[in-house]
């Protein structure tokens, strides 16, 4: 399903400095029994955000007011384990558009995009500038901007470039999924898979 | 036959096979010349459009895919080519009653229903072909050499057992398979794995992946497509290397593949899928080819020794926290990587640095999933527990990956080993793998488990998991406790 045009963003951001984030803990399996796909975002952290009687868990970062904004920055190798495109789908239920880390596992990069999220894998060192300047001061703010693809912590002005390849970047831009390009090329595909042996 | 027409063109074999190899004499990976025989076009300055020739779908990742071909008014390209089986959230008793959750329940209907809808072969609940996907996909002879394969599950990893590109995608790239039966795929980067030598004693296919892991880290392959070499996986069965193959995705690796030989020849010959005749006889000259030329480069190559692996277990929250049975867990300075999140994963564990994992208390044990619920596995464990009996304060869930695996655990007596020690074989599923049934270990339980993941709440919320083979995870229903298998053989 085609999403909305990704451009520049400009928000303050949520920090979950923890390493190897995987999937089964941003949706756990037990949520996965929806058959659209809304209402993820209820459940994004689900076991780390509430008690086993669903009261919050109060050190847990989305229960705390002072942190809020659409991009999310976590640690290193981010979104590793199960292929679940719920996880991506639960965090942009949840209102995030941005994810940052210094290493992303490749399902949960590519899964990112085909939903509408921007992942920006920045350096380790920038990755850690951006946690300390969130604690420093909350309201921190940071401006995404995909047509630079660069990420710039408005408040310091300290920027890094990030990489997207030319064709991913086009679609983000201008909302397109990738079942469109595929659409046209119907009859080229039907070419080739009847050469197919199989 | 139904076959057949999967092979409407057979000399197509034989038009793509010989592509490779007159238009080039640059020495060619096997992971290259099974995926440059897929690109349908190249993007400039973006991915391959790369063409799947089989596609798996279960109940889980596939309903929203449907929907988004509903809403834009598609049908399904090529419905012969794709698969649907339960197995997610399937019961693992009582598979002839209704399924209780509602939810659950949904889901199944919906993967029935849309598969009838768009002319979708269809292994639900109760049909003799049904159980895992991994499991009933190659035992059907739907998995073969040079394919390329993908489901919306990490571990379609599992197929490349047969030296095909098989990975996981997730739900957008299912409904473009549906559509196109292509998806949007850069090329990974190439890794070769080599492992020689002697394996010791009640050393497993399941420890030569899990010291792998362990060695390379949860990202270590992250963006590399591996293939596994030496001859520790030539001596290997296809059951074996299905379990290796599966494990791939756990060390960030898109997929993992084998040379396909005569072990993966004679397994698929003359099952239902698998190619027949004169069909045969040219799909074997095609994957005759199917392997890396000497001189062939890979972007990062690392040789490991067999003698060096033993009976392999995991203490921590990742299937890179590894180690063998017979040591104690490593002290966070000893690693590279963040200590917090080391301490964080120990906390969740309740283990502490320098432990011990040998005398630990397990509570429960889980035999099945994708990895290790096939004959072979079952063999290994029955080997165990004959003669013993499972340990009182253990809950033991026994789970075969497919029907077909149940009759043959029926047939080569298993059952009676099994039913004589104690222990009670369920229906085939997912199951205790991902807890989306009732199959779930509860809040700081100890899970001994042949899956694949050890993640935090991997097997209900709160629950531990501690990966082990078939024969680590016999050895401890049997006695109750992390137990070294060689003291039992
Ligand atoms: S057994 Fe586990 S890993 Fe395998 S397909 Fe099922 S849930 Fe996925």
């Amino acid at each position: 399903m085609a999403y909305d045009k990704f451009t520049v963003l400009k928000s303050t951001a949520v920090p979950l400095p923890i390493e190897n984030v995987d999937t089964d803990q941003i949706i756990p399996a037990r949520f996965l029994k929806a058959t659209t796909r809304n209402g993820f975002g209820d459940n994004l952290f689900r076991d780390w955000r509430y008690n086993g009687d669903d009261t919050p868990k109060q050190d847990f970062i989305l229960n705390n007011p002072i942190y809020s904004g659409k991009i999310l920055v976590g640690g290193t190798n981010f979104g590793s384990g199960s292929s679940r495109e719920h996880a991506a789908w639960a965090i942009y239920d949840y209102g995030f558009r941005c994810v940052v880390s210094s290493f992303f596992a490749d399902i949960f990069r590519g899964n990112c995009i085909n939903v509408g999220i921007l992942p920006v894998q920045v350096s380790a060192a920038f990755l850690e500038k951006m946690f300390t300047s969130i604690e420093a001061n909350p309201n921190a703010e940071f401006t995404v901007g995909l047509q630079a693809q660069t990420i710039t912590n408005t408040t310091t002005g300290e920027a890094e470039p990030f990489d997207i390849n030319g064709y991913k970047k086009n679609n983000l831009l201008n909302g397109f999924d990738d079942i469109d390009y595929l659409q046209a090329m119907d009859t080229e595909i039907k070419a080739f898979a009847s050469a197919r042996p199989i | 036959m139904i076959f057949l027409q999967f092979f409407p063109n057979n000399d197509g074999y034989l038009q793509n096979n010989s592509k490779p190899f007159t238009m080039s004499n640059k020495p060619d990976t096997l992971f290259d010349k099974v995926w440059d025989a897929h690109v349908v076009r190249k993007i400039e300055d973006g991915p391959d459009v790369f063409f799947i020739d089989r596609h798996f779908i279960h109940e889980v990742t596939s309903p929203v895919a449907f929907l988004g071909l509903q809403t834009r008014g598609v049908q399904v390209m090529f419905p012969d080519q794709t698969f649907a089986t339960a197995d997610h959230n399937t019961p693992t008793i009582n598979q002839h009653l209704p399924v209780q959750d509602p939810l659950s329940a949904n889901q199944l209907k919906a993967l029935e229903e849309n598969s009838h809808k768009y002319g979708i072969s269809h292994w639900g609940l109760g049909n003799p072909k049904n159980g895992i996907v991994h499991v009933v996909g190659p035992e059907n002879g739907i998995t073969q050499p040079g394919m390329t394969i993908v489901c919306g599950d990490s571990h379609t990893s599992t197929h490349g057992a047969f030296g095909a590109i098989a990975f996981g995608i997730g739900t957008s790239e299912v409904e473009m398979v549906l559509a196109s039966q292509c998806i949007m795929q850069p090329k990974p980067l190439k890794m070769r794995i080599n492992v020689n030598g002697p394996l010791g004693k009640a050393v497993t296919p399941k420890d030569v992946t899990l010291y792998i892991i362990s060695k390379l880290t949860t990202a270590g392959a992250t963006g590399y497509f591996v293939e596994y070499a030496g001859d520790v996986f030539e001596k290997m069965s296809m059951e074996g290397r299905m379990t290796v193959c599966n494990m791939s995705i756990e060390m960030g690796a898109r997929g993992g593949m084998i040379a396909p030989d005569e072990t993966t020849y004679n397994y698929i010959n003359g099952r239902l899928f698998a190619p027949k005749g004169e069909a045969w006889a040219k799909a074997l000259a095609y994957w005759k080819t199917l392997k890396t030329d000497d001189g062939a480069t890979f972007d990062k190559e690392y040789t490991f020794d067999a003698a060096d692996i033993e009976p392999m277990i995991t203490y921590g929250t990742n299937p890179g926290m590894g180690m063998g049975i017979s040591r104690s867990i490593p002290m966070a300075e000893d690693l590279k990587g963040g200590a917090a999140t080391y301490d964080k994963s120990l906390k969740y564990m309740d283990f502490h640095e320098k432990d011990q994992m040998i005398g630990k208390k397990v509570d429960f044990v889980f035999i099945g999933s994708c990895t290790n619920g096939r004959i072979e596995d079952f063999r290994a464990f029955a080997s165990i527990i004959k003669g013993r009996q499972k340990a009182e304060h253990v809950t033991a869930w026994v789970v075969p990956g497919s029907h077909i695996v149940e009759q043959q655990i029926k047939d080569e007596g298993i059952l009676d080993i099994l039913t004589n020690a104690g222990f009670l074989l369920r229906q085939p599923g997912c199951s205790a793998c991902l807890a989306m049934n009732d199959d779930k270990v509860p809040a700081g339980k100890y899970a001994v488990s042949t899956s694949n993941r050890n993640f935090e709440g991997r097997q209900g919320p709160g629950s531990r998991t501690l990966l082990a083979s078939p024969l680590v995870a016999a050895a401890a229903a049997v006695t109750g406790f992390v137990t070294d298998p060689r003291d039992l053989m």
